[in-house]
């Protein structure tokens, strides 16, 4: 095949490169209206305008010249970069636990996409040990990549997959598995592992980064070792994201896969334990438990993998005046579980009680959850809980909506008695049910007060 | 009999041998021996009123102690968009810092310290770099492509600066030759330090952000003289447009300098112009002088790659040493003595006044081991010689030889192998003469190693922002509105008849529209103008360290009140005195202070003839200008204001 030597280049811009004799990766001098520029020609990422070359400058700046003022390009030379971390054979040393690293995708690891201008993902145990050779201190560490998407393009059977390669290296007798994923979803996937890999005796932890590693700030190196810590070292022996606790380079939080939510669009602290505290703190030194009680690392192999999941599942948000056929539509669509976000303890409003009633009918599962995502489904309080709880909704206690959503998938993928199905929603795995909330499970503090003021400055956020 | 070394002498005579002499004494023909070369990057913040990429105010300030949160980063090198590791990026990576940030809700949000992505960049900024780089006769790009430069020092949370070129290949035009430009960039100001101690750097975060822009010229600098004329030009420029920052830290440069032979070292941050000369002739005799190191290490050293130190731990009892600063924390300090082979004579070798070849090792040991000064010692120090017998027992401990030298050194133990390698590889570089580094300014004109200078490998496209165009239309609006170039501010002042020791006053504070406009509608010649400010303000300026509450502006009020009262305006010095203290102060008032009195001008005229009379009974001299002195004397209280004093001298008759 040949080389694309007009990379991303398209319409007029293209034109003129064609009538100049220009390509990507040329020192050029260019003459336009408003003078004469020097240097290298780049890629033009995709969704960009058909009206500029960009050019890199010989102090390294990148530049964009408009293609209409242009009146003449010279080549000078050609020298095309190569972007590539660079690659190490990761080292064994005898007594180190092993660990294996599986990927999806996301920011872990990326490197430049001249495509879309953006970072895509870039991944070999050779790549991370080159970036990360700290890594090699901790575990030895194999590699995988299971598939390559983004974050938001996880779904089914992404989980399925994954849980099934998990089940395979336990079988193998890996000390522990990171997984390798991108943030916007995590908290979906760490669910459906909690759900679909029962009984596991290893570690399991989800790792990703807010800051992608193309950046010297990035959160990246420091979360993989910490991930690479509870993976080979600690004890607990669950589903769990690890992520910054603080935004500070400090320490990581392990969260429970089944309590865990992602709440802020940028922080590197956005992971938070909901309605409960994290399972245990991170840091290159080892996991320290702030939970007295969870399952402890064995020798054994005997893990449970149950890699099953129904499509037709949909979460509704609910919205003041929200009518009907938002739940007729999923009820003709074929949908066969619905998980509701509902106000306040757990509410809608009494337009939508006939479509809801018609769901039951169909033998459609309806559940409820809460959009305060803090505290329990109470329905008990006022008629509207009782009137719902009589025409068939079931109140899913203090479970997450984007967790009851995975957990209703993977229930109705194993049985479509819905007697069957209710039993599983509402026998608690893994803390997806709690059956209390501590004192200091929510803890939402408001700047301002003196008080709060003064912890922000005591200790690093 | 064998001569004993003598570092004392070494220094003068390598001193010597350098050729190094004083500014004072040099000549154009010393430059051009010793190729002197520079180039600048200038610096300067932007008058807007919120930062670059995010809503913070720009230019709101705190106290070094004054924060509501902190936080911490530890910097990781990334790669270049072209796939290489930047030099400086290895270089701060091997320090592991520990970086701190104070956070004042006032002055910083969440793009500040890096947890939310930027928002679009502020056009105010890019309208007033756009016209600043007409100005420079740069070549507007087509569309603005934001770029990251990596800083791995911290003094930027996110790790790299958000930086942008809008022009590429300008000029100026000085005294007696064009400078070339190379480039306008408009990018976001870094934090400040507040300390850097061992492992840990401390910043504030307040100008973190706050819009800049860097004009880089080529190394078209022949002389020191030069760079500071250059330099100067470039602010005046910049100042021109009324749009930039002024006062402490708002306009500072990088000047790069290289002699023949030597290598681009960039002296980091100088703030004041005046500095320039002296710092550059420093510098290229210091790349002059390691050039020279080079020549006479290896004419015994065969091959530097074989080149090795040798080095061994002691303890204080061992060699005898009492030293305040091993003993201050010794709990954790290793001592280590090194040997360097063939170096005698080349640690006292001259570098710059007052300093030799050791400072190189001890500037390192700081920057990159973090370890304190003092951090060592050495066998060519001049001051102390008493310490002789410590050295014969390191050479012994180290199997020296004669032509060797030797040093101790201390640290915590974790930074010991850090500091080994910091001694070995700056010897290394001196066999390969000039290390490329970026060195911080000291008043006296003195350098020290401040950091490895990074490269163009230290760039990478801002996935974060997309790019933004830049039409003809655009850039044609913003030619309409600009000011005159400086070098034409200058014939404009010349013709004024305008003293030249106000002009760099007047250009610095961008005052020529001030003059324009008392001339054009007060009628004020601008001769006039131009000295009360050039000579009056400056001089009030210099006395006072420029009071908060005074604005130059508050100078065309005065001189509107003069002529609006019919005073001559001879008084407005006098006045500005006073208002310069006292800017809240009206007017009427001042003239109270200064006990004025109206008077006629014809009231005035009449007592000349009686003061003539009296000059004339006692005058004791024939000369005439005597007694205009002495008459103008009695009369200037009473005249100033109410009459031109040139027009009551013409009228004294004797």
């Amino acid at each position: 095949m040949s080389e694309d030597i007009f990379q991303g280049y398209k319409g007029h811009a293209l034109e003129v490169m064609k009538k100049f004799n220009a390509r990507v990766w040329a020192k050029v001098k260019v003459d336009t209206s408003r003078g004469v520029f020097e240097g290298s020609i780049l890629p033009r990422a995709e969704n960009t305008d058909d009206k500029h070359l960009v050019m890199k400058f010989f102090t390294g700046y990148n530049i964009g010249i408009d293609v209409d003022t242009i009146t003449n390009i010279t080549e000078l030379g050609y020298k095309k970069a190569v972007y590539k971390i660079p690659e190490k054979e990761f080292p064994y040393s005898k007594g180190k636990p092993s660990v294996k690293l599986l990927g999806t995708g996301g920011t872990i690891a990326s490197r430049l996409d001249y495509r879309t201008g953006a970072v895509i993902p870039a991944f070999s145990p050779g790549e991370l040990y080159g970036a990360v050779p700290e890594l090699a201190d901790i575990c030895n560490l194999t590699t995988e990549k299971i598939f390559a998407v983004f974050s938001e393009n996880m779904g089914p059977e992404q989980y399925r997959k994954l849980a099934i390669a998990i089940g395979e290296e336990i079988e193998k007798g890996v000390q522990g598995i990171i997984i390798g994923h991108g943030t916007d979803t995590m908290h979906y996937t760490s669910a459906a592992l909690t759900f679909m890999v029962q009984n596991s005796p290893i570690p399991i932890v989800l790792v990703g980064s807010q800051r992608s590693s193309d950046r010297p700030s990035s959160d990246a190196a420091l979360n993989l070792m910490h991930a690479a810590t509870a993976a080979g070292h600690g004890d607990i022996a669950e589903v769990m994201v690890c992520m910054f606790g603080p935004t500070s380079d400090e320490y990581g939080f392990l969260h429970r896969g089944t309590r865990v939510r992602k709440m802020h669009s940028s922080y590197r602290s956005t992971f938070r334990t909901i309605g409960d505290t994290p399972i245990a703190t991170v840091s290159r030194k080892g996991v320290v438990p702030i939970k007295e009680e969870y399952n402890h690392r064995r020798t054994d192999r005997n893990v449970k993998i149950t890699p099953v999941f129904e499509e037709k599942v949909a979460m509704i948000y609910y919205y003041t005046n929200m009518q009907p056929d938002m739940i007729d539509s999923l009820i003709d669509n074929g949908y066969k579980g619905i998980i509701i976000i509902g106000t306040g303890l757990g509410h809608v409003n009494k337009p939508l009680y006939p479509a809801i009633v018609r769901a039951r009918e169909k033998g459609v599962a309806v559940y409820m959850t809460v959009q305060t995502l803090w505290g329990y489904v109470g329905m008990f309080v006022y008629d509207t809980g009782r009137d719902l709880m009589a025409k068939g909704v079931i109140p899913l206690e203090n479970m997450l909506p984007e967790v009851a959503y995975i957990k209703l998938g993977w229930a109705l993928g194993q049985t479509s008695d819905l007697e069957e199905v209710k039993k599983i929603m509402l026998t608690p795995i893994n803390s997806d049910i709690t059956p209390r909330e501590p004192y200091n499970g929510y803890l939402i503090y408001q700047g301002g007060v003196p008080e709060v003021e003064d912890f922000i400055k005591k200790f690093h956020k | 009999m064998k001569q004993q070394f003598n570092p004392k002498r070494n220094y003068e005579e390598t001193r010597n041998s350098v050729g190094y002499i004083e500014r004072k004494q040099a000549t154009q023909a010393d430059y051009d021996h010793i190729g002197f070369m520079s180039g600048l990057e200038v610096h300067q913040q932007l008058d807007t009123k919120q930062k670059l990429f995010c809503r913070c105010p720009a230019g709101v300030f705190q106290k070094p102690d004054e924060y509501n949160a902190e936080l911490i980063r530890h910097m990781r090198p990334t790669l270049s968009e072209l796939g290489e590791y930047d030099g400086t990026a290895l270089m701060e990576f091997k320090t592991r810092k520990e970086i701190v940030y104070r956070i004042s809700n006032k002055t910083a949000c969440t793009y500040d310290v890096d947890d939310t992505p930027p928002f679009p960049l502020n056009r105010e900024a890019l309208n007033i770099a756009i016209g600043i780089s007409i100005l420079s006769k740069f070549k507007i790009v087509g569309e603005v492509h934001i770029t990251r430069k990596q800083y791995l020092d911290g003094s930027i949370p996110t790790g790299f600066q958000r930086t942008c070129i809008i022009g590429v290949e300008g000029e100026i035009q000085l005294k007696n030759k064009k400078a070339r430009l190379i480039q306008l960039s408009l990018e976001e100001d870094s934090c400040r330090e507040v300390s850097d101690i061992g492992h840990v750097r401390i910043y504030r975060t307040d100008r973190l952000g706050m819009p800049l822009i860097e004009t880089v010229t080529y190394p078209d600098f022949a002389n020191p003289d030069e760079v500071k004329e250059g330099a100067d030009y470039i602010r005046f420029l910049n100042r021109s447009t009324g749009m930039v920052r002024q006062g402490i830290g708002s306009t500072r440069a990088d000047v790069n300098v290289s002699c023949r032979g030597g290598t681009r070292v960039e002296i980091k941050g100088v703030a004041h112009t005046s500095w320039m000369p002296e710092l550059t002739h420093v510098e290229a005799f210091r790349q002059w002088a390691l050039l020279r190191i080079k020549e006479l290490i290896l004419q015994s050293v065969k091959e530097p790659s074989a080149w090795a130190v040798s080095s061994k731990e002691v303890s204080l009892k061992e060699i005898k040493l009492d030293l305040p600063a091993i003993h201050k924390d010794n709990r954790f300090t290793r001592i280590y003595i090194v040997n360097l082979p063939f170096f005698r004579g080349i640690l006292s070798h001259f570098t710059q006044p007052g300093k030799m070849f050791a400072d190189e090792i001890t500037d390192r040991l700081k920057v990159i081991a973090c370890i304190e000064k003092p951090n060592m010692i050495h066998s060519e120090m001049l001051e102390d010689m008493a310490r002789d017998k410590i050295w014969i027992k390191v050479k012994s401990l180290l199997g020296s030889r004669e032509e060797d030298a030797q040093l101790i050194f201390w640290g915590p133990e974790a930074d010991i192998k850090t500091a080994l390698e910091v001694i070995q590889e700056r010897c290394l570089m001196a066999m390969n003469g000039v290390p490329n580094e970026t060195r911080k300014a000291f008043e006296d004109g003195t350098t020290i190693f401040e950091r490895v200078l990074p490269g163009a490998d230290r760039m990478y496209p801002d996935t974060d922002s997309a790019p933004i165009p830049l039409d003809d239309e655009v850039i044609e609006s913003y030619r309409k509105n600009l000011p005159p170039d400086i070098c034409d501010r200058y014939t404009q002042l010349r013709a004024w008849g305008i003293p030249e020791d106000t002009f760099t006053f007047i250009l610095k504070y961008n005052l020529v529209p001030l003059i324009e406009r008392c001339s054009a509608e007060l009628s004020i010649p601008p001769k006039f103008c131009a000295t009360l400010i050039g000579h009056t303000l400056k001089h009030l300026n210099n006395k006072n360290n420029a009071l908060p509450l005074f604005r130059n502006d508050m100078i065309f009020g005065l001189l509107q009140f003069i002529r609006k009262r019919g005073l001559d305006p001879a008084i407005a010095g006098k006045m500005l005195r006073v208002l310069y203290e006292h800017p809240k102060m009206d007017f009427e008032s001042i003239l109270v202070t200064l006990d004025f009195k109206e008077v006629t001008k014809e009231e005035i005229l009449g007592k000349l003839p009686f003061l003539v009379k009296k000059f004339k009974e006692t005058r004791l001299s024939n000369d005439d200008r005597a007694g205009h002195r002495w008459i103008m004397g009695n009369l200037h209280k009473l005249a100033l204001g109410n009459i031109s004093l040139r027009e009551l001298d013409e009228h004294i008759k004797l």
